[in-house]
């Protein structure tokens, strides 16, 4: 145990940091902006799984995020179920939505794949934009309930009409989240989805079944989009068919890139810093979008791993300086 | 063991395997030899499963193998080690070796021990466990694709190429560590290779295969004393 938190004391130190920011009294605008790029992270590390991992660009991720938010909204808006039930069953919705999309899907290969998810990602915005009946079409879908509050034993209850709260519940999925992430990746399972990702004929001589191994990397990355999804419709309380623009799986592919792909705390990293630049750039307007494709393009060419990859060799590079220099006394010592 | 019948393979619409019979016995080191482009590697892959033969059988321990998926295939102990030492080049030596035993991922006793055993022949992928696959050299990497290819406890192991690119001294070092799991594990092998000279020295039986077909066979004694052979593939 001892060892096991003198070298992850880092990971420590910033969970508590989260844990304890609250008590600074950040403003309105700060938590807002904070729960978001939580539920952003939380979608990142599903599309991590499928693009990062098992390196299938699926680009319906932005819709299965929508369809997870609609679920809750409908959920909870018209068929009056409490959101503490309408949160797994959507995620679940859009992991057998993610099946059956797959089915086809997955069979296809590389830009074929991306173009194939890209089209139903297209078709649930259309659906979404004008099936006005169950989504509201482009009036949007209005008054989605806060959870209903948690008793306690004795203290009364926890409700979310505070941000703080909304922050916590956030906050939890979100090591939910990476907590099934790390289970994954580190396990034969997450083994041979990189496998599939390295070279998709070896595995199958290796014996790995690769489309199952796909569809099941495509369901569970769908699963987290809905999950962040319908956390979204719980924060704004109101839904637009823009919530399944493929926009949206952009903004995802970009924090994930920019903080790193096929890295667990990338997704992270780039849900919170890439939405706090573009608030800071939000004074030039729509130029702020040239300034990230220059940003993409150069973190592609110097940092393929983004800015965990980038801040790991940096990291790596310190301390083979400092060893470097150390050895160096001791042969002076020596001679 | 392992028995062909008429086996033919097309590759886009090209007869790369044409009517080929063949038999692998139980504990047996068979070779498969020819030269550029005589359908060595559409025969391993038809066998494996990667292709799917358009006529003909394939049985493996007495059950037809010719419309299995690759990985049931695998599953039933019949394992490809592919041509031109693929690996998974940005996984670890250790994550190449576990994702070769993925189809006995349910046993893990079983696993671990073969994982010793192969350490026990190479040595060195031991001591460097941790480095990404990419990183060895070409006879290094040869070495883990077939450890890897051990990890599934074939009871039949196809190894095509083995020799391909490396270094002359390698080659013997390869060859010396295929008749090793031959006598000493007894794992049935059969052998594709090009260099019909190192092939023929340490397998028992022989088949030789030119434009699609077998055109000879017999004891690699008698294969390597065949005027033909030597012409064509010794060069002596």
């Amino acid at each position: 145990m001892h060892e096991y938190l003198r070298k992850k004391w880092f990971y420590f130190l910033l969970l508590l940091l989260a844990l304890v920011f609250p008590l600074f009294g950040p403003s309105r605008l700060i938590f807002t902006m904070l729960i978001l790029s939580g539920i952003w992270s939380i979608a990142t590390l599903g599309l991590n799984l499928i693009l990062g991992y098992t390196g299938q660009a699926s680009l319906a991720h932005g819709a299965f995020f929508g369809i997870g938010a609609y679920a809750v909204g409908i959920m909870t808006t018209r068929l009056g179920l409490s959101f503490w039930i309408a949160l797994p069953l959507a995620s679940f919705l859009c992991a057998a939505i993610g099946f059956l999309i797959g089915l086809p899907t997955l069979r296809t290969k590389g830009a074929y794949f991306a173009i194939s998810t890209l089209a139903f990602g297209i078709i649930v915005f259309i659906i979404a934009g004008n099936w006005s009946d169950l989504t509201g079409g482009h009036m949007g879908l209005p008054a989605i309930p806060r959870p209903n509050p948690i008793p306690l034993p004795l203290a009364g209850e926890i409700s979310f009409t505070s941000p703080a709260a909304r922050y916590y519940l956030v906050l939890f999925f979100l090591l939910l989240t990476l907590w099934v992430m790390h289970r994954v990746v580190f396990s034969l399972q997450g083994y041979s989805f990189m496998a599939i990702r390295n070279n998709e004929n070896l595995a199958e001589a290796v014996g790995i079944n690769t489309f199952r191994n796909k569809l099941l990397s495509f369901m569970v990355a769908n699963f987290f989009a809905g999950l962040a999804g319908g956390l979204y419709a719980m924060q704004l309380g109101a839904l637009s068919p823009f919530i399944t623009h493929h926009v949206l799986t952009f903004n995802l592919i970009i924090y994930l890139i920019l903080g790193g792909v096929a890295t667990l705390a990338g997704p992270i990293i780039g849900a919170i810093t890439v939405p706090f630049i573009v608030d800071a750039l939000f004074a030039i307007g729509p130029y702020r979008m040239v300034i990230f494709g220059v940003l993409l393009i150069v973190s592609i060419i110097y940092f393929p791993r983004g800015l965990m990859g980038g801040l790991t060799s940096l990291w790596n590079r310190t301390a083979d300086y400092y060893r470097h220099r150390k050895d160096g006394v001791r042969h002076a010592a020596e001679s | 063991m392992l028995k062909l019948e008429q086996v033919s393979t097309r590759i886009g619409g090209y007869r790369a395997v044409n009517s080929v019979c063949l038999e692998v016995r139980q504990g047996e080191f068979v070779s498969l030899i020819g030269g550029n482009g005589a359908g060595k590697t559409t025969l391993m892959r038809t066998i494996a499963g990667a292709l799917k033969p358009f006529q003909g059988s394939i049985q493996f321990m007495g059950a037809a193998i010719e419309k299995l998926p690759p990985d049931r295939i695998v599953r039933a102990g019949l394992c490809l080690c592919p041509e031109g030492r693929r690996l998974f080049p940005q996984l670890s030596v250790y994550k190449n070796l576990i994702l070769g035993a993925y189809t006995r991922r349910n046993d893990r006793l079983g696993v671990q021990r073969t994982l010793s055993q192969v350490y026990e022949i190479f040595p060195v992928l031991k001591v460097r466990k941790e480095q990404p696959a990419g990183t060895f050299s070409g006879g290094e990497q040869q070495m883990l694709a077939i450890a890897r290819a051990l990890m599934s406890e074939p009871k039949l192991l196809m190894l095509d190429e083995p020799s391909m690119g490396l270094a002359p001294l390698m080659v013997e070092k390869v060859s010396e560590i295929i008749t090793l799991i031959n006598v000493e594990m007894g794992t049935t092998i059969l052998l594709a290779e090009q260099n019909a000279h190192m092939a023929l020295n340490i397998t028992q039986r022989g088949y030789v295969i030119e434009n699609g077909k077998v055109v000879l066979e017999g004891s690699s004694a008698e294969l390597s004393d065949n005027e033909q052979v030597r012409k064509a593939y010794i060069g002596a």
